[in-house]
């Protein structure tokens, strides 16, 4: 039997109890912007169309792949994406 | 892992709840008179459980009492409902609402009740002449002992009165609840939530804080004041719920909640010791009785790791101002370097010279006042003189090593406390000096031309402004020099808490809270 665990909220309350996404980027202008090709067929074209988009929009593009879709991406890969840019797109759809 | 554990343990204590109503009108027993069935009879409840040698002892009265036709009987058991034996029409109490409902603390408890089902009256334990007399019936029990007490009900068990309130009491707490999701681990939700100072918290579930409330007897929902920076509103349960967090055992519950009504003492400007870039936060001395009575260390390594009450009772109040208060680091919180008290800083006074006043004495408190002082201060200097034989030597160099808060050629800037180990205090109590000869001493020591310290003096540009020039000042303002003495008794190494460089009226003043 599974009974939900529940805390007290140890805060003023001022935000939803929800947990919540970082901040997003105010602009991509003059950011940097990861894009995680997953390794699904035609990713790449895909994403080289993205890529031309947000480099018009002024943002600096950093190309990374994952090894496989199936698993999760490497700790290694999402550290490096972590330390090299302000934000990244993964593609998830074929 | 703790949660798991907690869950297990409740739903060992408690099974599920069951359906059955509690209304002593409502529950029908076939084998037994009802008031449908004659209404001239007199309705008793008895609450009883197995494991109880003297319920054991009165089984066959129960079964007699059960039988007779001038009484109607309800017998709530609450561990076993195979007990009594050959008995239909127990009712299963497992759940122990119906003995917590009715405050049972003794079984048997055998209640009447009068017609409108309002309690008459209540007997417990096994007294042979009360239980005939009560029931009416003569020779009840006739073949039994006079006299066996009865043993403590299941809702007496340890740590059961809170697991009881909670479920069926209806208590209030008014915090908001958060649910956590299946997968999610309980520790890393409170991570990913942001309570967290960095290492784990106890996670906050509503049995630890109705346990952790029990430790003050004031009223859960009692306002103390407005925690800063953002000036929410505190309750006393918001402090238990941080106090669980932190570590604290229910019984520290007193000392955070002074530590609080410190903290928010206009004299003490936390909001403006929170935001500054400077290194300090509020350090926490703690003097009088409490510190024994809860195990505080005044001892070895006081000033460091290893003590729970040291250690929580100090990460309370910091868990508090980031959660209540909203105070987070590079967020309000714009400190360049920090410090490590920051996590946690709280020790206890060393009053075992009973000449030497305590830091609570110095502000005006007596020896038997348990009192937790708040000083706005950064880490630790040490003062190392293990050579100084006389209280005048020793004086005139922890003058010297003083002189280095904040900033050598800084006066009157910052305040300090002075940490006396036990060893140099006996320096001065063989020199037959008090603590406020120490503190004279100091004073006078201290006294310095303004041109030795003013900007540009001995070629550094940093110092006190040029217009003090021709004056003699102190490094310290008045009242900006704390003594306190703790540690081991080995060991001449002394220390210096210096403070927050915005001291006095313009800044933070250390403040006082009697318990």
């Amino acid at each position: 039997m599974h009974s939900p665990t529940t805390l007290l909220d140890p805060t003023a309350e001022l935000q939803p109890s929800e947990r919540q996404l970082l901040p997003r980027l105010s602009s991509i202008a003059g950011a940097t912007i990861g894009l995680l090709d997953i390794s699904k067929p035609r990713g790449k074209e895909f994403l080289d169309e993205v890529q031309k988009h947000l480099e018009q929009a002024g943002a600096t593009v950093k190309r990374y792949t994952k090894p496989t879709f199936a698993r999760i991406a490497p700790t290694e890969l999402t550290q490096q994406i972590s330390v090299e840019c302000d934000a990244v797109i993964e593609g998830l759809a074929d | 892992m703790v949660l798991s554990t907690e869950k297990h343990q409740l739903e060992q204590l408690l099974p599920a709840k069951t359906e059955h109503k509690l209304s002593v009108t409502n529950h029908r027993n076939p084998f037994l008179n009802q008031d449908t069935a004659n209404n001239n009879s007199t309705h008793y409840a008895l609450v009883v459980k197995k494991d109880c040698p003297t319920c054991a002892l009165i089984e066959p009265v129960i079964k007699s009492l059960a039988d007779h036709s001038a009484l109607s009987l309800k017998v709530y058991v609450q561990d076993d409902p195979s007990f009594p034996a050959n008995l239909s029409g127990v009712i299963d109490d497992s759940t122990l609402e119906y003995s917590y409902q009715q405050g049972i603390e003794i079984v048997p408890t055998l209640i009447r009740f009068k017609d409108n089902s309002e309690e008459e009256s209540r007997i417990f334990g096994w007294e042979k002449k009360q239980w005939q007399s009560f029931t009416g019936i003569d020779k009840l029990g006739a073949e039994l002992i006079e006299f066996k007490p009865g043993c403590g009900s299941k809702t007496q068990d340890p740590g059961m009165e809170e697991v009881l309130a909670l479920r069926f009491g209806g208590q209030g707490l008014q915090a908001r609840t958060v649910e956590l999701a299946e997968a999610e681990d309980i520790m890393e939700a409170c991570y990913d939530r942001g309570w967290s100072d960095g290492l784990p918290v106890v996670p906050p579930t509503p049995l630890r804080v109705m346990r952790m409330l029990k430790g003050c007897s004031r009223d859960a929902a009692e306002i103390i004041g407005n925690v800063p920076p953002d000036n929410v509103p505190c309750s006393i349960e918001k402090i238990a719920i941080n106090a669980v967090m932190a570590g604290c055992k229910p019984e520290y519950l007193p000392l955070v909640i002074a530590s609080v009504e410190a903290a928010l003492q206009d004299r003490f400007c936390m909001h403006g010791l929170l935001c500054t870039t400077y290194f300090s936060s509020p350090v926490m001395v703690v003097s009088g009785p409490i510190t024994k009575q809860i195990g505080m260390n005044s001892g070895l390594n006081a000033l460091g790791q290893g003590n729970r009450a040291n250690a929580t009772i100090g990460r309370a109040l910091q868990l508090l101002i980031r959660n209540v208060g909203g105070g987070v680091p590079g967020g309000i919180d714009r400190a360049t370097m920090g410090n490590p008290g920051k996590y946690t800083y709280c020790f206890a006074e060393d009053e075992s010279d009973e000449d030497w006043a305590s830091l609570a004495m110095d502000r005006g408190f007596e020896r038997r006042d348990s009192v937790v002082s708040l000083f706005a201060g950064d880490g630790l200097q040490a003062i190392l003189d293990q050579q100084s034989r006389t209280a005048a030597s020793l004086a005139k160099s922890m003058a010297l090593s003083l002189r280095s808060v904040a900033h050598s050629k800084l006066f009157g800037l910052a305040d300090a406390i002075l940490v006396v180990c036990p060893e140099h205090r006996r320096v001065f109590r063989e020199s037959g000096w008090s603590k406020e000869d120490l503190r004279k001493a100091l004073y006078e020591e201290l006294m310095t031309p303004g041109s030795e310290i003013i900007r540009g003096a001995a070629g550094i540009a940093e110092g006190m402004p040029k217009k003090f020039k021709d004056k003699i000042l102190n490094k310290f303002r008045d009242d900006g020099l704390h003594i306190v003495t703790t540690g081991g008794t080995a060991g001449m190494f002394s220390a210096i808490i210096g403070g927050w460089v915005a001291a006095g009226e313009r800044g933070s003043q250390i403040v006082s809270q009697k318990l």
